[in-house]
């Protein structure tokens, strides 16, 4: 199953999040997927929450190249060095890991690896993992560099479709929101109304 | 029980709370308040003891004040659902009454009085049918059905024998069905203890026939209980009219009326003080027996030498004569009776039937104060000194008698109670066997003392405020009973609480007028009884074809 491919590795990592380079360009998971990786027990996982393209050498600037084309792959067809040039790359929030005995929604006692092979997580793995929702405490207090609300909403519409019944979850998920929101009421509220599908 | 039938009956968890204030639970987000209503019972398990409440309060609160300020989105239907139980709860108060241990010592010792609060976040869910019955009893040859919990199909049993030890009370506006109400409980003293029932039935709805609330006519206890009931009348004409004949007319001589009995009729009469004194005066010249007739002859002659040789007003005079002229003008009051009424009433009484005395065309307070003090004040004296030979011979004392009176602050009110024969009963006839069951629509107007004495009340809605304070006064939890009182509905609903029950209950009062109902309302109910069982099926299947 292509979800079950892996689509790249980790490059940077620490024990609350890690920045992973995908083999493709632009192959970066939608804000919210969540994705694994290996870590000394067992497996990690992590939301999704930012991905980027760029240059592969930092000094140097990506310049136009389009004007005399009419549609933009047409520019890579010109150009197939720049496959090699450009890469894509995400940030991955780590929210739980599994080992033996089970999953466990905080963070591991170890990073990943590095060069760590990171794949996407079939629904059933999403499904499983939000039976719980202890993680969205982690992800209410982390500290990222877009606001945190945005990505909790985008991975609770993601999860709610693995869930025969997304609007029970996300009622669910909802309520433990407003425990841990209930002196945050215009939080909370904003964070639901992103919850709409 | 299956999980989902545990979940739908579960309300919430216990949060705070006293025994004396009652505990707060916190409602779980799916039970909406609006399916809660005061008056319900509750069961909450904790770890030891099962304990039993009832709702008294129902109350919405929110984990940050904020939320009130600013209240979250709820046009959103989900977001609704999400704050709902979360950011805003529901709470309601549970007053715990009774708790049963678990194990054996429950099942020996069954519900008792609670004596603490169950522990924090203790589960709380709606009582089930098998919590009431254990709590009130199945229906047997003692207990009688009076109604269901609300929203609930269990029955709702009063222990008939201990309700009859002691005086009891049935309270309500107006319209509110007490009438109704009494017709049952007398139709259950009947069915399921030993006791004979002495009625009057100032509105004539007790004997053969009464009206319900839709105008219907609805069979007395005459009609179920043929062979125990026996209809005593004062009014010969009015029998005519409904083409009923009653098993005796009751006359009342003159000279059965004692100055006593025109003290009580002071204020129905509108007699001065003073008017009353000369009674006393004209009692103790003419004699106990003679006087009324001879004052009577006065007037006639318009005689006033006596006021003048005893020193009596002439204002007194006219106003005595003006209030004797009243009663003199009731057809039952002839100047000697032959057949005399309370030895009557004795007679069947001591052969273990009821007597309904029926008012008839007499709607008057004034000769229902009359006659049913002068009946009951004799009739007393009879009964003590019947059980007071048994008591001495040591043989069985006569049957308990429940004396039925309606308009009960006519004769119990705080200035004359003390004299009258009804307050002398409430307080302490139920060591001669002899109790009251009485009805008033103004319960503050009876008094306190008196009001303490009875053993049951069963209340009907009342919205007076003294009214309310005057029934629960004593009463534990009387705060939380006063709003599960204030919002009983107009009709068909009771708050019954006192002796012959475990706990405050309010049922809705059981079915009576239809064919169906009368199958179960006989002789013999379908938890036993009575001997008369058979006869009683035929009488009802030739009545209703």
């Amino acid at each position: 199953m292509d979800l079950e491919q892996k689509i790249g590795e980790v490059v940077e990592t620490s024990n609350s999040e890690f920045l992973v380079q995908c083999y493709e360009l632009d192959g970066a998971p939608a804000l919210g997927s969540m994705v694994k990786t290996r870590g000394k027990g067992g497996e990690i996982y992590g939301i999704v929450y930012i991905s980027a393209t760029h240059s592969v050498e930092p000094g140097r600037r990506i310049t136009v190249r389009g004007k005399s084309h009419s549609s933009e792959s047409d520019v890579f067809k010109a150009n197939p060095q720049l496959a090699k040039l450009l890469c894509s790359d995400f940030k991955v929030l780590v929210v739980g890991h599994s080992v033996a005995k089970g999953v466990y929604q905080y963070l591991p006692p170890s990073p990943s690896s590095i060069y760590a092979f990171v794949y996407a997580c079939t629904p059933e793995e999403v499904k499983v993992f939000t039976q719980s929702l202890d993680f969205l405490n982690l992800m209410i207090e982390s500290r990222l560099t877009i606001s945190p609300d945005e990505v909790i909403a985008a991975f609770l519409r993601y999860a709610s479709r693995t869930h025969p019944e997304p609007e029970e979850f996300l009622v669910k998920a909802g309520k433990e929101l407003a425990w841990t929101l209930s002196n945050d009421i215009r939080r909370l509220d904003s964070i639901l109304k992103r919850l709409r599908q | 029980m299956t999980d989902n039938e545990k979940q739908d009956i579960k309300l919430g968890t216990v949060i705070s709370g006293s025994l004396t204030q009652g505990v707060q639970v916190k409602l779980d987000a799916a039970k909406s308040v609006e399916d809660i209503a005061v008056g319900r019972y509750v069961a909450i398990t904790g770890q030891k003891k099962r304990f039993f409440g009832m709702i008294t309060d129902v109350s919405l609160e929110a984990v940050d004040p904020r939320a009130m300020v600013m209240p979250p989105d709820i046009s959103d239907p989900f977001i609704a659902k999400v704050v709902l139980g979360t950011t805003t709860y529901g709470k309601i108060s549970v007053l715990p009454m009774l708790t049963i241990s678990g194990g054996v010592l429950g099942e020996t010792e069954g519900p008792q009085p609670a004596k603490t609060v169950p522990p924090h976040f203790a589960g709380v869910e709606l009582a089930s049918q098998r919590d009431v019955e254990l709590v009130f009893g199945k229906e047997d040859a003692k207990r009688f059905y009076v109604g269901t919990p609300l929203d609930m199909e269990t029955r709702v049993c009063i222990n008939m024998e201990e309700l009859v030890k002691r005086s009891n009370g049935v309270f309500g506006k107006s319209g509110t069905g007490k009438t109704f109400l009494t017709r049952l409980l007398l139709i259950g003293m009947m069915q399921k203890s030993r006791s004979v029932s002495l009625i009057f039935d100032m509105h004539n709805e007790y004997g053969w026939e009464g009206t319900s609330e839709k105008d219907r006519k609805v069979k007395g206890l005459k009609q179920l209980f043929p062979g125990k009931v026996a209809v005593f009348s004062l009014d010969e004409s009015y029998d005519k009219r409904r083409k009923v004949k009653s098993d005796f007319v009751v006359k009342v001589g003159y000279d059965e009326i004692e100055p006593e009995d025109i003290q009580l009729l002071k204020t129905v009469l509108n007699l001065t003080d003073l008017a009353v004194q000369a009674v006393y005066e004209l009692a103790k010249t003419f004699g106990d027996d003679r006087w009324m007739q001879e004052t009577l002859n006065l007037f006639d002659a318009n005689d006033k030498k006596f006021a003048a040789e005893h020193n009596i007003a002439e204002g007194t005079w006219r106003n005595l004569q003006r209030g004797l002229r009243i009663m003199e003008r009731f057809k039952f009051m002839v100047p000697h009776v032959q057949d005399n009424a309370v030895r009557k009433i004795l007679d069947y009484i001591g052969s273990g039937k009821s007597v309904v005395l029926q008012f008839g065309g007499y709607d008057d307070i004034a000769a229902y104060v009359l006659v049913a003090n002068l009946l009951t004040r004799r009739i007393y004296n009879l009964y003590r000194e019947k059980v007071d030979i048994a008591t001495s011979a040591d043989t069985k004392t006569p049957d308990q008698l429940v004396i039925t009176i309606e308009e009960a602050h006519r004769f119990l009110n705080p200035e004359i109670s003390s004299q009258t024969i009804f307050g002398k009963i409430a307080r302490e006839m139920r060591k001669y066997n002899v109790t009251m069951l009485v009805i008033d629509q103004r319960p503050s107007g009876i008094d306190e003392e008196v009001m303490s004495q009875l053993g049951t009340k069963i209340i009907c809605l009342l919205d007076n405020e003294k009214d309310v304070d005057a029934v629960l006064t004593g009463v534990a939890g009387k705060n939380e009973l006063k709003s599960v009182l204030s919002k009983l509905e107009s009709k068909q609903q009771a708050l019954i609480f006192g002796h012959a029950l475990p706990m405050p209950v309010v049922v809705k009062i059981r079915e009576y007028g239809s064919a169906e109902s009368y199958k179960e309302l006989g002789p013999l109910g379908p938890a036993g009884g009575s001997d008369s069982g058979g006869r009683k099926t035929d009488s009802l299947d030739d009545l209703w074809g």
